[in-house]
């Protein structure tokens, strides 16, 4: 099975993890409807170098990972940097 | 015939076969309209805007082979019991397209009208199918929801036995299930559309636009570039690459959906059956292969490796439905990258640019849709007008939070 990197519990079948999508500036509170549509909905969606967010689910340890979409390889795994400010992919 | 072989044979007096697509051209310097994707979707919208509006100076573009992509790559089914109003009436249209289809083209795409079964595990299922079922008769949809007895009398080599993990509780039969050879799909519609001038090019990748204000003026391609009245892109997977190119973002994603056939085996399973609670689906094709798919891979990935995580999955499930298959070996492999949307639904229709129409978003579903995204693309292109029957799969629904709840009958519902 793949395996990915867990930065909190290292090494695990890609099974144990949960994709939970690109990391992408949050829009201010005030924002208008359309920019929450937008974070929410559209993606860039470019076969490339993507951010991601995964969770490690039995331990539901939210962290980022950059994967190239054209290869399925996982490049990096470390803990989450916030505010998160990565483009949107 | 075989005094004609003979014939033949002696004198060598033969005629080449016509070919089903012209040789291959250089690229004029104009059309009216540009077709981006030469599978089953751009090649019916290129054979309906010649065969219902007369536009034939018509190019269909694809970096591959026809039909290489998607349309070779779904496993065929053909239904239209939909959970909304909009879906249902839709998939109707495409129904009632392809009954008559091979007549249409005069090229057999071997439609099979078999059944078609979506399994109810829970409770909660079974809601869902009775509301469908009613959505479904109201819009004259066959569809109904039928117990243990009935589904044993239809399919009885299905496991209908209390002692597996999720057991049957009953389905929803739809009569007029059926599947279609996908290759000849593609090859109908294109050789036909060739027939009355459209014209065909392979092996040719767009790599960029021409934009003049709101208008796409050109299509730069890797054999040069052509001046355009409008185009139409039907490129599911690439979705996302291809309206970049036009400053379009989408909600879409592309994710990998995988499929698999077992050795020949005699005939034994007349119907296609689906669970979405347990994310399978089988039928038996004609040369006796069973085709096995389920739900998209969990995360997005522009490729089409198999896994065998997702093999493990799929059987593990497909024998809670069919035991004695135990033993019988897999022989083929593969996948395709699909379009998945937030709502299961697709995006289609006129877009930011004036002359720049798109269909996509087709998810796991988009074969089955084939003759009647063709016909109502072409409507919209010819027109310029949104046809009625797919107003709703507008691209910038999302930003009005304006979704099409289908998930709920397309997830696994293939």
């Amino acid at each position: 099975m793949k395996i990915m990197n867990c930065p909190l519990n290292g090494p695990r079948n890609i099974s144990e993890f949960a994709y939970g999508g690109d990391v992408r500036p949050i829009p201010a509170d005030d924002a208008e409807p359309k920019a929450w549509a937008d974070y929410l909905y559209m993606k860039s969606n470019q076969p490339g170098i993507a951010v991601e967010w995964w969770i490690h689910v039995p331990t539901s340890y939210w962290f980022m990972a950059e994967r190239d979409l054209r290869t399925d390889e996982i490049l990096a795994t470390y803990p989450p940097k916030l505010p998160a400010t990565g483009t949107a992919s | 015939m075989p005094l004609a072989l003979l014939k033949h044979g002696l004198f060598g007096r033969f005629q080449t076969p016509k070919r089903q697509i012209p040789a291959p051209r250089p690229l004029a310097k104009s059309y009216d309209v540009v077709i981006i994707g030469g599978g089953g979707h751009g090649l019916a919208a290129a054979y309906y805007l010649a065969k219902n509006y007369g536009i034939r100076k018509v190019a269909v573009l694809d970096k591959g082979y026809i039909g290489g992509g998607n349309t070779a790559r779904n496993t065929a089914i053909i239904r239209a019991n939909y959970l909304t109003p909009e879906g249902v009436l839709f998939y109707k249209e495409s129904m009632e397209l392809w009954e008559t289809l091979s007549q249409d083209l005069d090229f057999n795409i071997m439609y099979s009208q078999r059944g078609h079964f979506t399994l109810a595990h829970t409770d909660a299922a079974i809601r869902t199918m009775r509301w469908r079922a009613e959505v479904n008769k109201q819009l004259g949809v066959q569809s109904e929801v039928i117990g243990l007895d009935e589904i044993a009398k239809i399919e009885p080599t299905l496991n209908l036995s209390r002692d597996v993990r999720y057991p049957i509780l009953g389905a929803l039969w739809h009569p007029v299930g059926s599947t279609a050879r996908h290759d000849a799909v593609a090859w109908g519609y294109a050789q036909r559309a060739a027939e009355m001038g459209v014209e065909i090019h392979q092996l040719t990748d767009v790599t960029g636009f021409e934009i003049t204000g709101n208008r796409i003026t050109g299509v730069k391609t890797n054999r040069g570039d052509i001046a355009c009245g409008k185009v139409l892109q039907a490129v599911a997977g690439n979705t996302s690459v291809v309206s970049a190119m036009a400053g379009l973002r989408l909600p879409i994603r592309t994710v990998p959906l995988q499929a698999c056939v077992s050795q020949p085996l005699k005939r034994f399973l007349d119907t296609i059956i689906v669970s979405g609670s347990l994310h399978c689906y089988i039928w038996q094709s004609q040369r006796g292969e069973l085709v096995m798919g389920g739900a998209v891979d969990p995360y997005p990935l522009y490729g089409t490796r198999s896994t065998l995580d997702f093999k493990e999955g799929l059987q593990a499930h497909i024998l809670e439905l069919f035991p004695f298959l135990a033993e019988v070996r897999m022989m083929r492999q593969w996948a395709g990258m699909a379009d998945m949307t937030p709502d299961f639904a697709p995006v289609m229709g006129k877009t930011h640019l004036d002359n720049y129409y798109i269909d996509a978003g087709w998810g796991t579903w988009g074969f089955k849709a084939t003759p009647v995204c063709g016909k109502r693309m072409a409507e919209c292109v010819a027109t310029d007008v949104t046809p009625e029957l797919i107003s709703t799969f507008v691209w910038d629904r999302f930003s009005r939070f304006d979704q099409l709840g289908e998930a709920g009958a397309a997830s696994v519902g293939h």
